[in-house]
């Protein structure tokens, strides 16, 4: 497995948990979303600044493995300066690429193309996408118009327990 | 080593007396290449490996002596009959107890806590009683009863833990009272390692005339335990923790407190007679063994038990004392390792959690995974305590019998190696 250990962590993946991105605070948080994953105790407490329909800039701190640092790294140096819109779409295709559905990868998916290898452990995706679900989770909540704060975890009600 | 660690021929018992490489050699599992290295099973606390002897009774078993038990009046229902109820006998035999009829065969430890609520505290827990339990309880000492006693309207009071890893007794005349009815905590801790003084609080809660119940699921593996020293009402502990196979644990529990509760599960063998109108129950132990047991994992964990005995309880203990000494000692080494749990070895057990300041558990667990080296990561199904200690997961380096100090060096040296992937 040791080919596989470097698949998953990548030096790339590695950069971006030594040093995360994103660790700026925003100006004035319009959306703020905090994600956990219970059986890992990953936290992970997110804001965006909104202008207009682009995500201005944006803060994350996170708390976890390599993995759930790396990905959350990433979304915020990828996402700053995109349309709700595409977001969305940029979301859908991370989930899509680390569940191993087929998908289109567009070329400016930049770092978080390193995040493939993940793929080959499995109870490592949900690491992995924790920064996009709790991202989703906040911008559906500004755009049904509720200002403040949600809460996601990653694991609810699919019963998984650990020994 | 001390000569308090002696064995019972009064030999001074060390780590060379205790030979390991031959341990090592009947346990065919510990020959695997895991991703390139030689397996280092640092797991022990989930489940040990088993022995080839373990291994060939089970296939014994189903190639020469199957058959169901208790029931057949043919030779191999016979024998397997008495294997059955040899391996009943043998585990008194090792817990110090003399009524066989005490010993009941469950799944695991967690079934037999779970028989504890249901068949006692059911019908003994009141609105308003108090229940106690300790800080370090796994969760299969812990959800049981606090689903019982926000079911009946009980209390759940908890015994805290020093920041040493102990329990904080200093408060324990508040916490154990007249009001208790159920004393329950474990004998040895999954997480800390810490051994707790089991006797002493059962004679504390017997006072009162509480219940109570040791979970030695960590402890019965790796210590002698003599019930009646330690003076509890119910004693569970599994099988899979101490050589013998998944699917075993058992119930010792006081033949008054059994003869009044009701079954856990009801159907065949545990019935004497049935009839529309009235139905009477069997004898202990087997009221409680409703429905086919678990018959060949039964009979193989004699074997276990044979195994430990023929190395020595105490001896077992020595070498995991001297073997968790060392690896205290070489993880401190390391800086910014945290340990969690007693440092002393003479009050804890070879469960060894840690925490590095920076990598997550599971980046250390699939990191040392790639290196041979087995190890638990995770909330060890102690969430409670984990708040507890501000953690949300830590690494788990747990000992066995087969366990040496080149598998602590090997973790030491995977865990400098670690750093340096990591670059922290
Ligand atoms: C202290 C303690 N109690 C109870 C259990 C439950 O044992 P089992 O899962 O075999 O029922 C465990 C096992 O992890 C344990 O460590």
């Amino acid at each position: 497995m040791s080919s596989n250990l470097d698949d998953m962590y990548r030096e790339i993946i590695l950069d971006h948990f030594r040093s995360p991105r994103g660790k700026k605070e925003v100006d004035r948080a319009d959306i703020s979303s905090d994600g956990q994953n219970p059986s890992c105790g990953d936290e992970l407490s997110l804001q965006v600044e909104m202008d207009h329909d682009v995500l201005k800039d944006v803060h994350v701190s996170c708390r976890g493995c390599a993995i759930s640092v790396a990905s959350a790294s990433m979304l915020a140096e990828t996402i700053k300066g995109k349309s709700f819109e595409e977001v969305k779409a940029l979301a859908e295709t991370v989930k899509k690429m680390l569940k191993g559905e087929p998908t289109e990868l567009p070329d400016d998916l930049g770092d978080i193309e390193a995040l493939q290898g993940v793929r080959q452990f499995p109870v490592r995706i949900k690491c992995a996408l924790l920064a996009w679900v709790t991202l989703v989770e906040g911008m559906k909540s500004y755009e049904n118009g509720h200002a403040g704060h949600t809460t996601v975890s990653t694991e609810d009600g699919n019963g998984k327990t650990e020994k | 080593m001390s000569t308090d660690a002696a064995n019972k021929t009064g030999k001074p018992v060390t780590l060379d007396a205790f030979d390991t490489e031959r341990i090592k050699a009947d346990f065919p599992i510990l020959q695997e290449q895991i991703n390139g290295h030689r397996l280092v099973y640092l797991d022990n606390a989930a489940t040990t490996q088993k022995p080839r002897v373990v291994i060939n009774a089970l296939i014994e078993h189903y190639r020469k002596n199957n058959a169901n038990v208790h029931r057949g009046l043919h030779t191999l229902a016979e024998r397997s009959t008495e294997g059955f109820e040899r391996t009943r006998a043998h585990i008194a035999r090792f817990i110090n107890v003399p009524d066989t009829g005490e010993v009941i065969l469950t799944k695991g430890a967690t079934e037999a806590i779970n028989l504890v609520t249901y068949g006692w505290g059911e019908h003994n827990i009141k609105p308003g009683d108090e229940i106690v339990l300790t800080e370090m309880e796994h969760h299969a000492n812990f959800v049981p009863w606090v689903t019982l006693a926000q079911k009946k309207g009980a209390v759940i009071r908890r015994i805290p833990i020093t920041v040493c890893g102990h329990l904080d007794l200093s408060d324990i005349d508040k916490i154990i009272t007249p009001k208790t009815k159920l004393l329950a905590l474990c004998h040895a801790s999954n997480v800390l390692g810490t051994i707790n003084q089991v006797a002493e609080l059962a004679k504390r809660a017997h006072e009162f005339g509480a219940v109570v119940v040791g979970d030695g699921a960590q402890a019965a593996p790796h210590m002698t335990v003599d019930i009646q020293q330690l003076g509890v009402d119910f004693y569970a502990f599994s099988a899979h923790k101490m050589l013998g196979p998944t699917g075993v644990g058992v119930l010792w529990g006081r033949r008054e407190l059994l003869e009044n509760m009701t079954p856990f599960n009801y159907g065949g063998e545990m019935i004497r007679e049935v009839g529309y109108e009235r139905i009477t129950f069997n004898d202990l132990p087997w009221k409680f063994e409703a429905g086919t047991p678990n018959i060949a994992d039964v009979v193989a964990f004699d074997e276990a038990l044979t195994y430990l005995e023929d190395i020595g309880m105490d001896r077992i203990r020595a070498h995991e004392m001297a073997l968790t000494k060392y690896a205290l000692e070489r993880l401190s080494e390391i800086s910014g390792i945290e340990i969690q749990g007693p440092q002393d070895v003479e009050s804890r057990g070879a469960a060894i959690s840690f925490t590095d300041p920076t990598i997550h558990p599971h980046d250390i667990s699939t990191f040392l995974d790639s290196r041979g080296i087995a190890i638990r990561a995770g909330h060890h199904c102690a969430q409670p305590l984990m708040r507890t200690l501000g953690k949300v997961a830590t690494a788990r380096a747990s000992l066995y019998i087969y366990n040496t100090e080149s598998d602590i060096d090997a973790l030491y040296d995977a865990l400098l190696e670690m750093r340096k992937y990591f670059g922290v």
